[in-house]
């Protein structure tokens, strides 16, 4: 793939952003992905970015093995990773989603695991149990109408609909 | 109102003197917690910084459990600069929710001080319990009800893998903080601490001085705390501290015995003299008095002094601090006018010890 903006580099920075629901992705060569700015990039030497970087975040760019690199930007703060490992912290709840990949050797270098087992809040806790129990029929759901069991189908799309709106 | 009661009363909840005091001061429960749809306060614009601060407001007006003992909601725009430095020198915020100039920033402080939740420091919600002692199991079950009656009104940033959804991946996970603060000197004497605060890192917890300085800890008093703040849970952490806490209190009181009969001429010259700079200096910096109020305290610890409760000499170390002497004269003062100032006070307070 070369890049979209001077179409003669092949393209080795991918850009998702989101803006007002949409995504827009777009896929540069380093120099260009440097010119449209908000993003410091040297592709003359890998090893300056890390130092900008806080030390509880690992340098993945030194060791990254995948040259390509993906820069997203989080649509509930407008933070990117790098932004994340310039500050240390992360902006918003949907970070946690978006850097999820990217958050989880930080995770592990800091608590060893990265699997709460904890409290669960009452609320935010029914939630979490109804959309494990709506997966779950979604799943039989598929199951039934490919075994074409219609009637039983039927029934499960009447839960699935009153789950959904327990949810809303 | 508490929040006046509070600024002006020498006592909150943690100076209180408790059972088994004389080694751990306090007990601190901290949780973090956001709501579900505004970006962590770092990231909050004027907009959104309001409705945050609106919301909680609001929640602050419902009916309560008495349990909380009366909390109410105090902004910023009522609190002054050095209304906040008080708060954070009574430990009830932290110095840099006190020095943030928010116009977003809140807290919300029930009648004795023993729960206090910062509003948009560095989450949007940091419920705090602070208690006498170690007591731990009482502040975290406090901390519950508190975080109970917020999470019934308003939506947390929650996730099934990760839990509690926090600014710093720091405390991911629970949210839960949970520090001891420790008066160590008999370890300190005996060059025991870097020793003993090495293996409490490789026990998971994390020590600091009482004002967030590194391990060489003002006045041998010290904080410690969980390290990590997922994979475990609440309960756990708890326990774990209260487990470590116990040894070194253990620890302590060993080495404390062993100086009074070992050491007896060394430690009784050491804490008269601390008694007697306390009661004759006519200008004392911070350092100085902390350091000698810690040899007082252990010299009424010992019952080599007396004369004193240890929930006065609580009071005396926070009231000493720079905003404390501040509103006490009413009036900007320099380091001097402060440090002839603190003598003052300690002199006052100190005069019954013998
Ligand atoms: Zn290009
Ligand atoms: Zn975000």
């Amino acid at each position: 793939m070369y890049c979209e903006e001077c179409k003669q580099k092949p393209a080795a920075v991918h850009l998702t952003q989101v803006y007002n629901g949409n995504i827009i992705q777009s896929h540069l060569c380093e120099e260009c992905a440097a010119k449209k700015g908000g993003f410091i990039f040297d592709p003359g030497n890998k090893f300056s970015i890390p130092n900008l970087l806080s030390s509880i975040f690992g340098n993945s760019y030194g060791i990254d093995p995948n040259p390509m690199t993906e820069i997203k930007t989080c649509p509930g703060c407008g933070m990117n990773f790098n932004d994340i490992r310039k500050t240390g912290k992360l902006g918003c709840n949907q970070c946690y989603q978006i850097f999820a990949k990217e958050m989880e050797p930080t995770l592990r270098r800091i608590h060893g695991n990265s699997q709460h087992i904890g409290k669960i809040p009452s609320r935010g806790g029914e939630k979490v149990l109804l959309r494990k129990q709506l997966d779950n029929l979604k799943t039989r759901l598929q199951e039934a109408v490919n075994s074409e069991e219609y009637e039983k189908a039927a029934e499960i799309r009447d839960n699935i609909k009153e789950m959904e709106s327990k949810l809303a | 109102m508490s929040i006046e009661n509070i600024l002006n009363s020498a006592s909150v909840k943690w100076m209180e003197s408790e059972e088994g005091q004389d080694i751990v001061i306090s007990s601190r429960i901290r949780l973090a917690r956001n709501l579900m749809d505004l970006p962590f306060p770092l990231r909050l614009d004027q907009k959104a910084g309001h409705e945050c601060l609106q919301r909680v407001k609001a929640v602050c007006q419902e009916e309560m459990p008495a349990v909380l003992n009366e909390v109410e909601f105090s902004g910023f725009d009522q609190l002054n600069i050095l209304d906040r430095r008080i708060l954070a020198e009574k430990h009830l915020i932290s110095p840099d929710h006190a020095e943030s100039n928010s116009s977003f920033g809140a807290v919300l402080l029930n009648k004795d001080g023993s729960l206090s939740t910062m509003v948009n420091e560095e989450d949007h919600l940091r419920i705090q319990c602070l208690l006498p002692g170690l007591q731990l199991a009482a502040g975290y079950e406090l901390a519950q009800h508190m975080d109970d009656f917020l999470e019934s009104k308003l939506e947390y940033a929650f996730d099934e893998r990760y839990g509690y959804l926090t600014s710093c991946p720091t405390n991911v996970g629970t949210g839960l903080r949970a520090s001891v603060m420790l008066h160590l000197p008999a370890m300190q004497m005996t060059g025991q601490t870097s020793q003993i605060l090495q293996n409490i890192g490789q026990l998971g917890m994390t020590v600091r001085g009482l004002y967030g300085e590194g391990t060489e800890a003002t006045g041998n008093f010290f904080q410690m705390s969980n390290q990590t703040t997922m994979g475990q849970t609440e309960e756990e952490i708890c326990n774990h501290l209260q487990a470590v806490t116990e040894q070194i209190v253990e620890q302590e009181r060993v080495l404390r015995e062993r100086m009074k009969i070992e050491l007896k001429y060394q430690l009784e010259d050491k804490v008269g003299r601390a008694l007697g700079i306390l009661n004759h200096a006519r200008i004392i910096n911070s350092t100085e008095a902390l350091t000698l109020l810690s040899d007082v305290r252990l010299g009424i610890d010992l019952g080599i002094l007396s004369g004193i409760q240890p929930y006065a000499l609580n009071q005396l170390i926070v009231s000493i601090r720079p905003a404390h002497l501040q509103k006490d004269v009413a009036q900007e003062m320099d380091a001097l006018q402060r440090d002839i100032k603190r003598a003052e006070i300690i002199q006052e307070q100190i005069k019954g010890i013998k």
